[in-house]
């Protein structure tokens, strides 16, 4: 086995770590307290390539392979998760479609500008019916003139309203199927669609520096040829989508696990009492050994899933298992940074305050824990 | 034009230092080296010249350093050079400001030049002596502390940093110039620079590839000796002024400060 990072993989790491410290870590307490979308940081993740990272170079991306996709997303996450999932959900969920499913022709409209960066994109699965349970989607789509016209609402959805998104791929009902099954297709929906309205954004525990939107559709019309993937394929492709998408959520929870760690580790050595700083105390330092051996298997666990999926061996099990791993990790890890903090902790001007409000998504996005654990299940034969 | 930079590998500055004490040199292996963050906005002016002039100018990245050194020339091509040298061989070990500047322009006469950049001084000995000593070596003219640099006309003119304001210089080309810390905002490599960065060439040269005399390099070039190292003096404690009043205080703290001649 080779653990070792190759030089690029190592000099990507570092420039996104220097990035994330000089030019997000500054400015993520201010963005979380105004829940402002932060534009031109994510303009710059496009210049430098970030936002199209594990793209060939031929569609306009970097052409690095899932795991430096999954370090770079651990870096950003680090400084801020808000940044994170803006990356994270625009590259695995927005533009990979595209990438997986799309036509030459789509690759070429869609993928291009969306890996270089010039525009975010958005994949609208969850409806306010159709939350774990995603096959009963109620949103329709009908063929009519050459034209697929939708009806229905997403919730939830990322990145589908900032001043650069350039539209959404939906999941809708698009016939009857075998009777037992309704047939789901993916259909591409531009942003400047007449009937595909972009709801305020919403008011969030954490990841307030995001944007996530309802969407509605009512009669939005969009030509015939954007329909994404083969008719009727819609189920099995976004399956296949989230499976590379645990990815990224556990890179994310990862980054914010590690800055969990980071925050107590420093506050512990720094904060006296009875005579000492806290760190020297047994309890604090068997939760900071704690955290830092879990985050040892964690990043191991989705790394090892980024690795199978760049050599082309089944992914899904092990992403799934990195992700619910990551995702309860970064929750305990808040949770033991906000408790080495004590009542500083509880407090705003104290980051851990912001990592325990952000921990809590990692898990419920990308499958809740309790999907995970079915996924996983079934893989195991139970 | 052919603009090459000189850079230096230093330990990362926060970093604590470690010397042998039998050679009396920095151990290098134990700690995180990095580029010389003066040499970053050399490299910056470097790649900005070269674009605004977009005639097909290159930007080449030269340093002296054991092979460990290809990790920082690796940030430097990633950065958006086009190619690089590095000066390799044990028989520069433990040269100085003066014997570094003889093998480096030694090096420059090899893969040649028009224009030199620098930074003003690297970060880990802060000799600031390398780029006058370069021109002279090669018998060119040195700019030095630029915080503006312009090419034209087989000219290169700087604005020099001077107190309270800045002298125009300007001199023929080839020159060597070197740049203040300021004069632009480095770039981060991006996705594409770092993935490109492997293509391209890294010419490592030794001291007989450069012609470079042995009594003129490492030890015995070297005009200078280490004597001897300490580590710096803790820094005192700092002390606490208790006052009743805020007024007594801020005297207390005027009286301080005068006494120190910083106000």
């Amino acid at each position: 086995m080779d653990f070792d990072l190759t030089a690029e993989q190592l000099d990507v790491v570092s420039m996104c770590r220097e990035f994330a410290e000089s030019e997000i870590a500054p400015n993520a307490e201010r963005w979380d307290a105004q829940s402002e979308f932060p534009l031109e940081t994510i303009k710059k993740l496009g210049e430098l390539g970030l936002l199209g990272l594990p793209f060939p170079e031929k569609y306009g991306g970097s052409g690095a392979d899932t795991l430096t996709y999954a370090l770079a997303v651990m870096e950003i996450g680090r400084c801020d998760a808000s940044v994170g999932i803006t990356m994270a959900a625009h590259v695995s969920l927005g533009a990979m479609p595209f990438y997986l499913f799309g036509s030459e022709e789509q690759k070429e409209r869609f993928l291009v500008p969306l890996a270089r960066g010039e525009k975010l994109w958005a994949f609208g699965l969850t409806e306010p019916q159709a939350g774990s349970d995603a096959g009963a989607t109620k949103t329709r789509a009908e063929l009519r003139d050459d034209r697929w016209t939708i009806n229905g609402t997403k919730c939830f959805i990322t990145n589908a309203g900032t001043p650069i998104s350039g539209g959404v791929t939906i999941t809708a009902v698009t016939g009857e199927g075998d009777g037992r099954r309704p047939e789901i297709s993916n259909l591409i929906v531009p942003q400047a669609t007449a009937g595909y309205v972009q709801a305020k954004p919403y008011k969030k525990m954490g990841w307030r520096a995001s944007d996530t939107r309802e969407l509605t559709f009512e009669n939005a019309a969009v030509p015939e040829d954007h329909l994404l993937g083969p008719r009727g394929r819609g189920l099995k492709q976004f399956l296949d989508i989230l499976d590379g998408g645990r990815i990224s959520v556990g890179a994310l929870s990862v980054g914010l696990a590690q800055a969990c760690f980071d925050a107590a580790a420093r506050y512990a050595k720094e904060r006296h009492q009875f005579g000492q700083p806290i760190s020297k105390f047994q309890a604090i330092k068997f939760s900071l050994v704690d955290m830092a051996t879990e985050l040892e298997l964690a990043r191991s666990a989705v790394l090892k899933a980024a690795w199978l999926k760049d050599n082309g061996r089944d992914f899904a099990t092990a992403a799934a298992m990195a992700k619910l791993y990551s995702g309860e990790l970064s929750r305990r890890c808040a949770n033991a940074a906000v408790q080495i903090h004590g009542g500083y902790g509880f407090m705003d001007e104290y980051a851990v305050s912001r990592y325990w409000r952000d921990c809590k998504i990692n898990e419920i996005g990308e499958g809740t824990n309790e999907i995970q654990r079915m996924v996983i299940a079934r893989q195991l034969g139970l | 034009m052919k603009i090459v930079v000189t850079v230096k590998q230093v330990p990362d500055t926060n970093a604590e230092k470690v010397f042998d004490s039998t050679t009396n040199r920095l151990n290098r292996t134990s700690i995180e080296n990095v580029l010389n963050p003066f040499d970053e906005y050399a490299i910056e002016e470097a790649l900005k010249i070269k674009e605004g002039a977009g005639d097909g100018s290159t930007v080449t990245v030269l340093t002296m350093a054991p092979e460990s050194g290809r990790e920082v020339i690796r940030k430097a091509l990633a950065m958006g050079a086009d190619d690089a040298a590095i000066l390799s061989d044990p028989a520069f070990q433990g040269s100085d400001a003066m014997a570094t500047s003889y093998a480096l322009a030694q090096a420059l006469k090899h893969i040649g030049f028009d224009l030199i950049l620098a930074g003003t001084q690297s970060t880990d000995a802060i000799c600031c002596a390398i780029p006058a000593a370069l021109a002279e070596h090669l018998g060119v003219s040195c700019l030095t502390y630029a915080r503006k640099v312009t090419v034209a006309g087989g000219e290169v003119e700087i604005q020099r940093d001077i107190e309270g304001g800045y002298a125009r210089v300007t001199a023929p080309l080839p020159a060597v110039v070197s740049v203040v810390k300021g004069i632009n905002e480095p770039r981060y490599p991006s996705l594409k620079g770092i993935m490109g960065a492997k293509k391209k060439s890294i010419e490592v040269l030794s001291a007989a590839a450069v012609g470079a005399e042995a009594g003129r390099v490492g030890d015995a070039g070297s005009f200078t000796r280490v004597q001897g190292w300490a580590a710096a003096p803790a820094r005192e404690k700092g002390r606490v002024i208790k006052a009743a009043d805020p007024g007594e205080g801020a005297k207390a703290i005027v009286d301080f400060l005068i006494a120190k001649k910083v106000i």
